[in-house]
């Protein structure tokens, strides 16, 4: 098993942002949806230690996660949040940002096509992308790490229908293409079914 | 360097308060409505100064370098209580402003004293330590007060850092440096631009006291440099002790 979360809970400023939540997630493509305010972010950044939980417990391939030493886990569980949030200068400069950080070798070209994008961004200045190319920018550092398993926080979600096939298809490639297992949180349970091989739903 | 001396009557002190009651007069008339922090203003000046107009005299008269270390305690103590407010976005700001004044303090004189620049005598160290940990409190105010506004405008590019499994300290290097920056800036414009746009008050002091204008240069310049040494490591203490306050030791960004 990937994840196991058992009866994790949450509190942010005195409310329960996630509440005795259990649900067990496999190798391959998980999308997990649920109305807005149902803890599906805060559940991506448990499981790759940005927090953690009140209580409960969160296991990854069977160990606990508060085993893993939180920086080389989040190098091997890389989380790709809702909104763009790249550092300044070049999307090559935040691609070799994160190989480095990562100690992996970096074919930039590489990269950039697994998430879909063109040999010319490489110089691009970052501030001067559209919200889309921002997406997808995150996605190709995020790859540039060569992590075990991504986690997505509404990959789509500012983007219009053209830019949504096309990172839905660049997602789906990723999965066919290699090993990678990917979490992903959506609103729109049309989206998990594409891109899930299963579907966890959060309760509100 | 000359030990000149000159006498202040106290109905010169009260005829410079005809220049209080035309600031007065300007922000009624314009209603800038600051008169009644005017009043206060200069109630508080006549009556700090006053108070620390005898401390000196008393710290000068008993000539022990005892008195003077408490003196600078007691300003460091205060100096940090004082950034602190400015500091009001930054979790557990006084730990890191108490470190950032008393090592800015310490180092400093004791750079100037070591090197032979000033005596280690009450004359020297109350009033340099007075402007070293002025400063040091000022510069550091500043940079704390910028460290909180940008690490709360940056907070989703330095989790994305993070996510990436940057350490803390990666993840908020240019925020560091952002508010470093800004802490020892002012005093940077300001040597700069001494003795075109403004007279320093040492200069001002030692000139109107009578001393040489050579004199009250090299002071000047002495004290300046002094400065730059103090507003640079106490900026430097405050932000990167300061910083580690908004993460966890998992390298998480705490909620505020």
């Amino acid at each position: 098993m990937l994840f196991e979360l058992r009866e994790v809970g949450l509190d942010r400023g005195g409310r329960a942002v996630l509440d005795s939540f259990s649900v067990a997630i496999p190798e391959g493509a998980t999308a997990i949806v649920g109305p807005s305010g149902a803890g599906k972010s805060t559940l991506l950044r448990l499981l790759n230690r940005l927090a953690d939980p009140d209580r409960g417990e969160i296991f990854y391939r069977g160990r606990p996660l508060g085993d893993y030493e939180p920086l080389a886990l989040r190098r091997e569980v890389s989380l790709v949040p809702q909104l763009p949030a790249l550092l300044e200068g070049t999307v090559e400069s935040n691609l070799r940002y994160a190989a480095e950080l990562a100690g992996e070798e970096l074919d930039v070209e590489e990269t950039l096509a697994r998430a879909g994008l063109d040999p010319s961004f490489a110089g691009r200045d970052v501030a001067k992308l559209s919200v889309g190319e921002q997406q997808r920018a995150m996605l190709a550092r995020a790859l540039a790490q060569r992590p075990a398993v991504l986690l997505l926080d509404e990959p789509t979600s500012a983007l219009d229908h053209a830019a949504r096939d096309a990172v839905e298809a660049t997602l789906a490639r990723l999965r066919r293409e290699s090993d990678l297992s990917l979490v992903l949180v959506s609103h729109d349970p049309e989206q998990a079914r594409r891109l899930g091989d299963r579907v966890v739903e959060m309760p509100a | 360097m000359s030990t000149t001396s000159i006498h202040v009557e106290l109905w010169q002190v009260a005829a410079s308060l005809v220049l209080v009651a035309l600031a007065a007069a300007i922000s009624r008339w314009q209603r800038a409505d600051l008169e009644r922090d005017i009043v206060v203003a200069t109630g508080r000046s006549i009556v700090q100064l006053t108070l620390v107009g005898y401390a000196i005299k008393l710290i000068f008269e008993a000539d022990t370098i005892w008195l003077v270390l408490a003196l600078l305690a007691v300003m460091v103590f205060f100096g940090a209580v004082t950034a602190r407010h400015r500091a009001d976005k930054v979790p557990s700001s006084f730990g890191p402003l108490l470190i950032a004044l008393a090592l800015a303090g310490a180092s400093t004189l004791g750079l100037v004293v070591a090197l032979g620049i000033f005596d280690p005598t009450p004359r020297y160290l109350v009033p340099v330590g007075g402007m070293v940990i002025g400063n040091a409190m000022t510069a550091s105010a500043v940079a704390l007060n910028r460290l909180g506004d940008e690490m709360a405008d940056a907070r989703a590019r330095i989790e994305a850092t993070l996510a990436l499994g940057a350490t803390a300290r990666e993840a908020a290097a240019p925020t560091v440096w952002r508010a470093l920056r800004s802490g020892m800036i002012a005093l940077v414009d300001s040597t700069k631009t001494t003795g075109l746009i403004f007279f320093p008050g040492t200069m001002v002091g030692m000139l109107l006291a009578g001393a040489s204008p050579t004199d009250a240069v090299r002071l000047q310049l002495i004290l300046l440099y002094t400065l730059l040494g103090s507003v640079s490591i106490s900026a430097l203490v405050a932000t990167l002790l300061a910083y580690r306050n908004f993460f966890t030791p998992a390298a998480q960004l705490r909620e505020l």
